[in-house]
């Protein structure tokens, strides 16, 4: 038998990523959202419906990033070091959200106001650096040899900002959809009213991504726009529309659990999108997933692990997502 | 004046690991003293062990938060300032982080928020069994993290083929000859520093007569554990250091700060060394002990610093000074241990008024020797990345400019400041503010807890 790695490793990675992005994407939407809170009440209560569960959603950042230096240590090579300030950057802004956490509770109210800050910024900036890192991601890297060969600001355009504005508006949407799962009353219903239009700012973002990145790459226009390629992807355009519209419905109709979940949707075919657009590239334009691929005695001994243990990890986030079902209210956590 | 970034990527990750180090070290004891301290509650069901275990849970939440968002950054650096080291060493390092990530981190993450905010939300067994699920993570993450780091300095089991380092036997790159080693020193060294903060906040509050039954216990469990493992300690060091001694010779010649190679070596109390002149000033020996620890023979013959090329030594003084700090603590901690064990006997361990104020201004010692530990293991490893065979200035990222490394230093120096100067304060404070008593619901774990029933006393500045 034998047995593709490098593309099974891809896929696993691809997961990991896509996995990081649905999960710390709601609650460092939460984060984004948590000016529209009226009051401490109402922050408590932001904050608790994401607290038991982001530890956890963060590690599959640690996962896509561990993975990615384990199986395509050649990417990770030339991807770090060309990304060195978003990556800083959004290393700086996960911390000051992470311990946000924890400090809020421990504040004293008029310090209180300085971690409610920092867990604001923190989210919009490290979901922005996320955006700056994708966007750079799809413009591509100057490779020589096996080392990046660029500038320390290659990755900065109008391109890659407009990635992170966008990728703000997107974890909002996720984390607004979220919230409508886990509030009630007139919390709820701000959200609801909020998700309608960044619904909307998100389809722009989806839209000019779209039409942008294939002016980027001649490979990739080609891929979407020639046939019968067009024809096989057509669903992908096809089903967002149809999403976003069961999306508006589920909204007007105050569905509680239908908006999150379509909204995941719309995230998976933007997700596939890119994906079907830079496949096979671990670096693009020039590093394949096979060239990046570190040796087959590598993967299969971590193959191994992943096998054995993400589903127990599944088994286990699943289990803490059932317990801490249902809406989050005034006088739970531990603090 | 030219910047260099190998040089000023050295620094900030020795910055940033040292800072990172410390809240692992402190929340694998903690994570295992709650374990501890549930089971004792399941056992006895006495509200004592409960509430002891909410307040060390609290700073361990702290602390763990900490550990993590300062941990992320460590997994980045590898590829943002040592593209070259991850492109040659990943296919081995790489698996040994991704097994850190897939055993121990989901695991410790997910079920700290269980044992943090699922009291009364599952059964109390789930709740003892989440606190065992969290010590066992950090323990898994220990083993892998140290198998990484062990690597780097006794690499095994790989071949290397066109710069690359293969994987060809993964038993032995796993359990590579410093591995298990390090990684018992590491584990008892993390369980010292957590009993001396334990010993010290629980003796911090018997002065005080705070909270006395609470303190008395979490205080006599600390020193009990410090007594049986000060002594351990001293005995894995030594098999420590004679494993250094077998694959790091200058490594341990550093240590003790020899620059000849002799039969009957010192031992060296203290002494001044200086790299460039080759020899120590000040210098104040024990005659023929060095070759007696090292080789446990009188007349054996130890390596001196001038067997290698210059180029090829560590930094001697801050090997040699940081090794002994190490040990005049060990030593310390074992004294504590035993002074513990004699009052005890004598029936004055809780009111000892001397002992009491040492175990206060004992709360460091474990961490300083932990760090001081590392600085020994870390720098006396130089100049290699990966021992012997990848030199650090062909691990850096070639594509790195100083000037980027140094504002990335700035910035990092100014947030870890910030940051966990900030967190420091409030363990501080919750150490002193103590145990919620008598808060819960005798012997029914159904407290679903104020939210803000801690954090008022807090915010009242009750604390001196």
């Amino acid at each position: 038998m034998n047995l593709d790695l490098p593309l099974i490793w891809a896929l696993i990675i691809l997961l990991a990523v896509f996995m990081y992005v649905l999960l710390d994407g709601f609650d460092l939407g939460v984060g984004i959202l948590f000016p529209t809170a009226r009051n401490d009440g109402e922050r408590d209560l932001m904050m608790n419906s994401v607290a038991p569960i982001w530890d956890g959603n963060e590690t599959w950042l640690v996962l896509g990033g561990g993975g990615l230096l384990a199986a395509f240590p050649l990417a990770y090579a030339i991807i770090m070091p060309a990304l060195y300030f978003p990556v800083l950057l959004m290393l700086i802004a996960l911390i000051f959200r992470g311990v946000a956490f924890e400090f809020r509770f421990k504040a004293t109210p008029s310090h209180r106001r300085i971690w409610d800050l920092s867990f604001t910024f923190g989210s919009v900036v490290a979901t922005f650096s996320q955006g700056l890192v994708l966007g750079g991601f799809l413009q591509g890297f100057e490779v020589d040899g096996r080392d990046f060969a660029g500038g320390p600001f290659d990755w900065l355009s109008l391109f890659s900002v407009f990635v992170g504005a966008g990728l703000v508006c997107g974890y909002a949407l996720l984390g607004a959809t979220w919230l409508i799962i886990k509030t009630e009353g007139e919390l709820q219903e701000r959200f609801y009213r909020l998700a309608r239009p960044l619904l909307f700012v998100v389809l722009g973002f989806i839209v000019l991504v779209s039409a942008w990145t294939p002016l980027y790459y001649p490979f990739i226009a080609e891929r979407w726009f020639s046939w019968p390629n067009l024809l096989y992807l057509s669903p992908v355009p096809i089903l967002t529309a149809a999403l976003a519209a069961l999306l508006l419905r589920a909204l007007a109709r105050r569905r509680e659990i239908q908006p999150f979940v379509l909204s995941l949707g719309l995230f998976l075919l933007g997700y596939l999108g890119l994906g079907i657009s830079l496949w096979p590239y671990a670096a693009p334009p020039s590093v394949t997933i096979w060239d990046a691929a570190s040796t087959p005695s590598s993967l299969s001994f971590m193959l191994v692990g992943v096998l054995i243990l993400l589903p127990i990890i599944l088994f286990y986030t699943g289990y803490s997502y059932f317990v801490f079902r249902g809406k989050v209210r005034s006088g739970e956590g531990y603090h | 004046m030219e910047l260099d970034p190998e040089l000023l990527s050295r620094v900030q990750f020795a910055f940033v690991v040292s800072f990172h180090i410390l809240f692992p070290a402190f929340t694998i004891g903690l994570a295992s003293f709650i374990a501890v301290l549930e089971t004792l509650w399941g056992i006895t069901r006495q509200d004592l062990y409960i509430e002891l275990s909410e307040f060390w849970t609290k700073i361990f939440a702290v602390s763990f938060g900490m550990g993590v968002v300062s941990g992320i950054v460590m997994t980045y650096q590898f590829g943002t300032n040592w593209s070259r080291f991850t492109d040659a060493a990943a296919p081995i390092i790489g698996p040994l982080l991704g097994y850190e990530v897939l055993t121990a981190f989901f695991l410790e993450a997910t079920f700290l928020g269980i044992l943090l905010f699922g009291r009364g939300r599952v059964p109390a067994r789930l709740h003892i069994l989440a606190s065992y699920m969290v010590a066992f993570g950090t323990l898994l993450s220990a083993f892998w993290i140290l198998s990484a780091n062990s690597w780097m300095q006794t690499p095994a089991g790989y071949e290397l083929r066109g710069g690359v380092f293969h994987p060809s036997d993964w038993w032995a790159a796993v359990f590579n000859p410093s591995f298990p080693f390090r990684f018992v020193h590491m584990v008892f060294a993390c369980y010292l520093s957590t009993a001396f903060a334990v010993v010290g906040a629980s003796a911090w509050h018997l002065r005080r007569g705070s909270f006395p039954a609470h303190s008395r216990k979490a205080y006599a469990m600390g020193l009990g554990l410090i007594a049986v493992l000060a002594p351990l300690q001293l005995l894995v060091g030594d098999l420590h250091g004679l494993n250094t001694l077998e694959h790091q010779p200058a490594k341990v010649a550093a240590m003790e700060g020899h620059w000849e190679t002799q039969q009957g070596a010192p031992l060296l109390l203290f002494g001044i060394p200086d790299q460039q002149a080759e020899k120590n000033r000040l210098q104040l020996a024990v005659p023929y002990l060095g070759s007696l620890i090292l080789t446990h023979e009188l007349q054996g013959e130890v390596r001196g610093l001038k067997d290698w090329p210059p180029e090829q030594r560590p930094p001697v003084a801050i090997v040699f000074y940081a090794f002994r700090i190490m040990v005049g603590l060990g030593l310390l901690m074992i004294f504590i241990g035993l002074a513990g064990l004699w009052l005890r006997w004598r029936g004055r361990l809780y009111d000892t008024p001397w002992f009491l104020r040492l175990c206060t201004w004992c709360v460091p010692i474990g961490f300083v020797a932990l760090l001081a530990g590392w600085f020994v293991t870390e720098v006396g490893r130089q100049p290699w990345t990966v021992y012997g065979e990848l030199h650090r200035s062909d691990s850096v990222s070639p594509s790195l400019a100083g000037g980027h490394v140094l504002t990335s230093l700035l910035i990092y120096i100014g947030v870890y400041t910030v940051i966990f100067g900030t967190g420091i304060y409030y363990l501080l404070r919750i150490g002193r503010q103590g145990p919620r008593v008598g808060a819960l619901p005798a012997g029914k774990a159904s407290a679903r807890r104020p939210l803000s029933g801690a954090d008022v006393a807090l915010d009242e500045g009750d604390v001196p």
